[in-house]
């Protein structure tokens, strides 16, 4: 039931076998307009990091086709529990740069008010995709029990939690897996087998062949698939989403592809990757590789590329100055969204904050008095 | 009006959620069928079926995480940890995402969903079966924290909780479990969380304790009224958030305080009460704040009743309180 055999459906040159691939022209150059946003979101992000003016940025770059190819395969009513290094999902199914600019930012209009660091989004429409947080694999088993409640509806939705190759060690890893596959719930597990966990490498993740056998042991089916492959990771989603749509439970998917950058931009690469694992997978950019696939169906030439890049980086161009020039959040926001209701305890701890800041006069915020 | 040990309330509690709300989902290990360990959850599966009622994997991570997962999407989970003392590995989902839920995504995602777990000693369950880990989960913002000492306030706070919109650890003393009985009404009715209950009136001394050290208290406290020394005992019901004004209006009533727990002393949650006191009302002290606790040793199993605070250990310091 497992499948050791890496899949694919893109080869290296561009050349795919499929005659029916499922996708319109249209919708072919969509995914590839959400790769080259996701390029310039990061280019963006990365150029503000280093000027000083958002504090952290998560790079995407190499595993874009894996995100696209994923987010491609879904519908909006399905829930995602994503990973740090997955806003390409986001994007794809209709989250703005803007959006997600006021989330790097940190401002006021940041759906989470600035609480957390950048590029932990959290997003409710059109798409559930859910609130980000730090540790790793915790998610994962979240997403069994969000799935869990679908199966208990009667809905035909499915989660997808996306997690690394680092996150197959942790707890929630396991106990997502072993819930999902005892309670045949409707869920995909997506593991994006970067190769690096930060600086350590697979083999000091896992002893095991991979990450797709691993379904095995679970119960559940397991799909290797080439992570750098766009149409090769969406019809692996596909045919897990419909098993889990069907009622049939679970699938572990490992899509294999490679960190083209660091972990983040206060990550030195360098450090640690072998210069030569670099030049081989630059050779295997997802994004050069579905250009070459779309030129052979006369849908890309350079131009193509300059033009969706240019329109990507104008408009995220404008989102990160709106965003820079929207105002921070409310003192008060330390302190709403502990609770429902403001605790007693909290409103006199926030009255104490505003005193503190309007005797310094940094109370802009609320305007005079503690507006809780 | 039935006539009920502190078990039986909670399970009447469950019972009567469930049947007012079909989101409301009760799973755990050994839940199902056998009802629990301690048969909290007796009998649900039979008047449920076991798709509101049910077993799970033997990983409190994974019923932890996944009741997030279940409030997230709309169900009302109560999910059992089979005792407080297994609750660790699921720190991480109570700590880092449950009680953060709604804080880190600007109230787009909540966690509405109570996690039930048998706490504290008197059992001689030894290291594993027997602590009190309320201060680790006090010092969580986001977390709500309660603990019933009575058959009557177990139903009640156990359905508030339920129709909390934030998570509640609901931290039942096993001690009580079938050692206190009283008049548990039928259907529905809620105690407000956040709020005390007074135990026992009194002008010498003020007494504050919750769950298993409520009786205790109560005890010394007869003890102290026959040598003359009045206690107010003050139950505190929900820890987390607390009504930190009904404490500091409690002390003040005396001028002398002591408080009661059976968890360690060291950071322990009679720290936090003496503290807010000291802070907001030295000057209405008459004696040194007194704390009664477990030892900072690991919980033993022989000599449980020598770790457990005591009717006499408690008297011991009423009287050195009220003679200071």
């Amino acid at each position: 039931m497992t499948s050791a055999e890496l899949r694919t459906v893109i080869e290296p040159d561009g050349h795919v076998k499929v005659r029916d691939l499922g996708l319109t022209d249209a919708e072919l150059l969509h995914c590839y307009r959400t790769m080259l946003r996701v390029r310039a979101f990061d280019d963006t992000c990365l150029k503000l990091q280093r000027s000083g003016r958002i504090g952290f940025s998560i790079p995407n770059k190499g595993v874009e086709a894996t995100q696209v190819g994923a987010a491609s395969a879904l519908k909006k009513s399905d829930w995602i529990f994503p990973s740090y290094r997955d806003f390409g999902m986001a994007l794809h199914l209709g989250i703005s740069p803007l959006e997600m600019m006021h989330n790097m930012f940190g401002d006021a209009a940041d759906g989470a008010k600035g609480r957390q660091m950048p590029v932990h989004f959290s997003f409710t429409e059109p798409v559930k995709f859910v609130s980000i947080s730090s540790p790793i694999g915790t998610h994962i088993v979240q997403a069994v029990g969000a799935a869990h409640a679908m199966k208990l509806r009667g809905e035909k939705t499915i989660a997808l939690a996306s997690f690394g190759d680092g996150g197959t060690s942790s707890l929630g890893f396991h106990s997502g897996l072993n819930f999902a596959a005892v309670w045949k719930s409707p869920v995909v597990f997506l593991c994006q087998n970067n190769q690096w966990a930060i600086s350590c490498p697979v083999e000091k993740q896992t002893a095991s062949d991979g990450f797709a056998i691993k379904a095995q042991a679970y119960g559940m089916p397991g799909i290797l698939v080439d992570g750098n492959d766009l149409l090769a990771v969406r019809a692996a989603v596909l045919e897990a989403a419909e098993r889990a749509r069907k009622g049939k439970g679970p699938t572990l998917i490992e899509a294999k592809t490679f960190r083209m950058g660091g972990h983040s931009t206060s990550d030195d690469p360098t450090r640690y990757v072998p210069k030569e694992m670099v030049a081989e997978w630059e050779r295997k950019d997802p994004v050069a590789r579905f250009e070459r696939f779309l030129g052979k169906r006369k849908l890309w030439t350079e131009k193509t590329r300059e033009q969706y890049y240019s329109e990507a980086m104008a408009e995220i161009d404008v989102a990160a100055k709106e965003a820079a020039a929207t105002p921070k959040p409310a003192l008060e926001t330390i302190f709403t969204d502990v609770y429902a209701t403001l605790p007693a305890h909290l409103r006199k701890q926030g009255q104490q904050a505003f005193d503190v800041a309007a005797r310094h006069g940094e109370a802009e915020a609320g305007g005079g008095a503690f507006p809780l | 009006m039935p006539n009920l040990t502190l078990i039986q309330a909670v399970n009447d509690g469950l019972r009567t959620a469930m049947r007012a709300d079909k989101n409301v989902l009760v799973f755990g290990e050994d839940v199902g069928p056998k009802g629990g360990v301690f048969l909290a959850t007796e009998g649900l599966t039979k008047e449920f079926g076991e798709e509101r009622c049910f077993d799970t994997p033997l990983s409190e991570d994974g019923i932890v995480g996944a009741a997030i997962g279940m409030a997230l999407n709309g169900m009302k989970p109560v999910a059992e940890i089979q005792f407080q003392d297994f609750i660790f590995p699921a720190f991480d989902q109570i700590v880092s995402e449950a009680a953060k839920f709604r804080y880190r995504s600007g109230g787009q995602y909540t966690c509405p969903m109570v996690i039930r777990t048998p706490y504290g000693g008197g059992i001689r369950g030894g290291l594993y079966h027997s602590q009190s880990g309320e201060a680790y989960f006090c010092h969580t913002p986001g977390l709500k924290v309660v603990i019933p000492s009575t058959p009557y306030d177990a139903k009640g706070l156990l359905l508030s909780s339920i129709n909390d919109p934030d998570p509640v650890l609901f931290l039942e003393p096993k001690a009580l479990y079938r050692s206190v009985k009283g008049e548990v009404p039928e259907g529905k009715y809620t105690v407000d969380l956040s709020t005390l209950r007074t135990v026992r009136e009194g002008r010498n001394v003020t007494v504050f304790c919750y769950g298993a050290m409520v009786p205790v208290c109560q005890k010394a406290a007869d003890k102290a009224a026959e040598k003359g020394v009045e206690c107010l005992v003050v139950d505190l019901r929900t820890l987390l958030p607390l009504d930190e004004e009904g404490v500091l209006e409690a002390a003040k009533q005396t001028g002398r305080v002591v408080v009661v727990h059976e968890a360690p002393r060291f950071c322990g949650y009679g720290g936090e009460i003496s503290a807010l006191i000291a802070e907001n009302c030295i000057e209405y002290m008459e004696a040194p704040i007194v704390r009664v606790t477990g030892f900072d040793t690991p919980f033993p199993n022989t000599l449980e009743h020598h770790y457990l605070p005591d009717e006499r250990r408690v008297l011991d310091a009423i009287e050195r309180v009220a003679s200071w």
